[in-house]
């Protein structure tokens, strides 16, 4: 069970994330909504432990900075002339020494095939597409064996046909592996169909915390991005959210 | 997105790659036992390599030969090989943890202010407690120690990034330089000749004592780096994603900067300043072994000692009977040889 309790990050004078309170389980994933700018990112990287934070942060009664948490920041272009297997090892980079081991090199073939991207092993990441290239980083962040998965963004970018493969994927790996999974995502749809819960955010506070059918209600969707919704049934019974104009300022 | 075929195993195909990778740096060794056996045997006075081969073993019956092959020669090669050696491990490791390709000791002011610190001392020189032939590399080892401290200064900075530290490095290069120019300003016409030799770079003023200092420094620093060889490698997916690693990036950085301080301020103390050989031997070492620095760090080492060791040999031949300074060679050779690099590489990933 990871928890937070009254999270806080400030920027100098700005509060990005304020006093922001949130415990997920094992085998669950949480989805963190919200319009750009209201602390998404910064509440994810809080609990990776690599944004300096106020508040507590504990999962299975420890608080040790980023052991056994797996984070993937958002996609970048990258130039770096390593393979998707060296990236992919990089993920165990806590117990890789100069020479490695065999329980790291079969950790990092185990995640790619795990995802179904062993073929991808021997090329280099900077001639993957996008979406080869979050699966490789999902690949790595799996290596490292982790408790708890931290996604920013993870469909970012990607065509539907990919975004599909990465959710589909997160969702095994958090039902096979017994993880606490938290992904930022911005596709409120996405979020309605693979989350159990979604945190809605905005100016830093958490303004929704439930079941997607809870939380994606046209009034709270207003409040958070400033938009008029309509809500659907879709076909497997998850809210379907169709944007309808900008709310008019009352 | 491709379905997942039945590829070659992974780890398999890595440990190929790695051989292969080896193979390389074991080529770059051999090409420098070559240039090295050719450094020694070429001079005013040409000497046929198997006799340089069995005076460096210990078996030459010519007392001649073997004088000038030990007491003048050995000196000098060796300074090549190792401040080759010194220079492209200090280019790797700073492109590394500046993530730009363009980052050396030369192009962030390092070598510039040991150049400004050499030239401080050629005009106090008189004044000095110590011998000119020390006091000259001290101050530049301590003023390349000074410029690396700035830059590193600049880097613990709250907010400090990679694109931060290389401005401050261009801002130290241009102190430097206009520090360099009022010292020329001011100097006497003979400290003024004495100062510009010292800026070509040479390796005529090589000694064992020297040769020794430098070879120690990369000794001692060859290890400290290799050790970060895996935390290096995981500083070229960016900060960010070094941190979700588990990199303390920052500590990293100047555990870095440390490093390549003792190593520029070395060997810049005893040759001057020698360019492109911290620019060019990482980006021959990258190409050929990657960016994993266990790799990629010690290749880097063999071919800036396999190229400073050419540019001696070369500096020798372009005039017979001169010894052309090697900071002018290596400028010369290594433009055109950069430009052909960065040509040959476009659109690589």
């Amino acid at each position: 069970m990871l928890r937070a309790h009254a999270v806080t990050v400030r920027y100098g004078r700005r509060t990005a994330v304020d006093a922001v309170s949130l415990e997920v389980a094992p085998g669950e994933v949480l989805a963190i909504l919200g319009a750009n700018g209201s602390g998404k990112s910064s509440l994810l990287r809080a609990l990776a432990g690599v944004q300096r934070c106020q508040g507590v942060l504990a999962w299975n009664e420890s608080a040790a900075p980023g052991a056994g948490i797996g984070y993937m920041p958002q996609d970048s272009m990258l130039r770096a002339a390593l393979t998707a297997f060296e990236v992919v090892l990089l993920g165990r980079l806590r117990s890789l020494a100069f020479r490695v081991s065999e329980q790291d090199l079969v950790a990092a073939r185990a995640a790619l095939a795990e995802l179904g991207i062993s073929d991808l092993a021997a090329r280099r990441i900077g001639e993957l597409s996008g979406g080869q290239r979050q699966l490789v980083f999902l690949a790595q962040v799996l290596a490292a064996d982790p408790q708890v998965l931290l996604l920013d963004e993870p469909t970012s970018a990607l065509d539907i046909a990919h975004q599909l493969q990465v959710l589909v994927l997160l969702r095994r790996a958090t039902a096979r592996r017994r993880l606490t999974t938290i992904a930022v995502l911005h596709d409120l749809n996405a979020a309605a169909r693979f989350a159990d819960r979604i945190a809605l955010m905005r100016d830093g506070q958490l303004i929704g915390l439930g079941r997607p059918a809870d939380v994606l209600t046209t009034p709270v969707l207003r409040h958070a991005y400033g938009v008029d919704v309509c809500i659907l049934a879709g076909p497997d019974g998850h809210p379907v959210v169709l944007p309808m104009q900008i709310a008019p300022v009352l | 997105m491709e379905p997942a075929s039945a590829p070659a195993d992974a780890v398999s195909s890595w440990r190929a790659t790695n051989t292969r990778r080896m193979g390389f740096s074991a080529l770059g060794c051999g090409l420098l036992l070559v240039s090295f056996a050719a450094d020694v045997a070429t001079g005013p006075a040409m000497l046929p390599i198997p006799a340089v081969l069995r005076s460096l073993a210990g078996l030459g019956s010519d007392a001649m030969l073997d004088a000038i092959v030990r007491t003048l020669r050995l000196p000098i090669a060796l300074m090549a090989a190792v401040v080759g050696a010194a220079l492209g491990l200090s280019g790797a490791v700073m492109q590394t943890v500046l993530n730009n390709a363009l980052a050396s000791s030369y192009t962030l002011g390092i070598s510039a202010a040991a150049g400004f610190g050499a030239a401080l001392a050629i005009l106090v020189g008189a004044s000095l407690p110590v011998p000119e032939a020390w006091a000259i590399p001290a101050a530049a080892f301590a003023f390349a120690g000074l410029a690396c401290a700035l830059v590193a200064g600049v880097g613990r900075l709250r907010g400090a990034t990679p694109e931060l530290l290389v401005l401050a490095g261009i801002a130290c290069l241009f102190l430097f330089q206009a520090l360099l120019s009022l010292l020329q300003f001011l100097a006497s016409p003979e400290a003024l000749q004495q100062i510009v030799f010292w800026l070509f770079g040479s390796l005529q003023r090589s000694s064992m004592a020297k040769v020794g200092i430098v070879a120690l420094v990369f000794a001692v620093t060859l290890p400290v780096v290799l050790a970060d060889a895996w935390r290096l490698t995981a500083l070229r997916l960016g900060d960010e994603r070094a941190r979700a690693l588990g990199v303390r990036v920052d500590t990293l950085r100047l555990r870095c900067f440390v490093v390549v301080s003792l190593l520029t301020g070395a060997a810049v103390a005893f040759v001057g300043t020698i360019g492109f050989i911290g620019l060019v031997a990482p980006h021959i070492a990258r190409i050929l072994v990657g960016e994993d620095q266990r790799h990629l760090l010690p290749a880097s080492a063999v071919f800036g000692a396999l190229l400073l060791s050419a540019a001696s040999v070369a500096s020798k031949l372009i005039l017979p009977g001169t010894v052309f300074p090697i900071g002018i060679v290596t400028a010369l050779l290594g433009v055109p040889f950069f430009a052909w690099l960065v040509l040959a590489s476009r659109g690589r990933p």
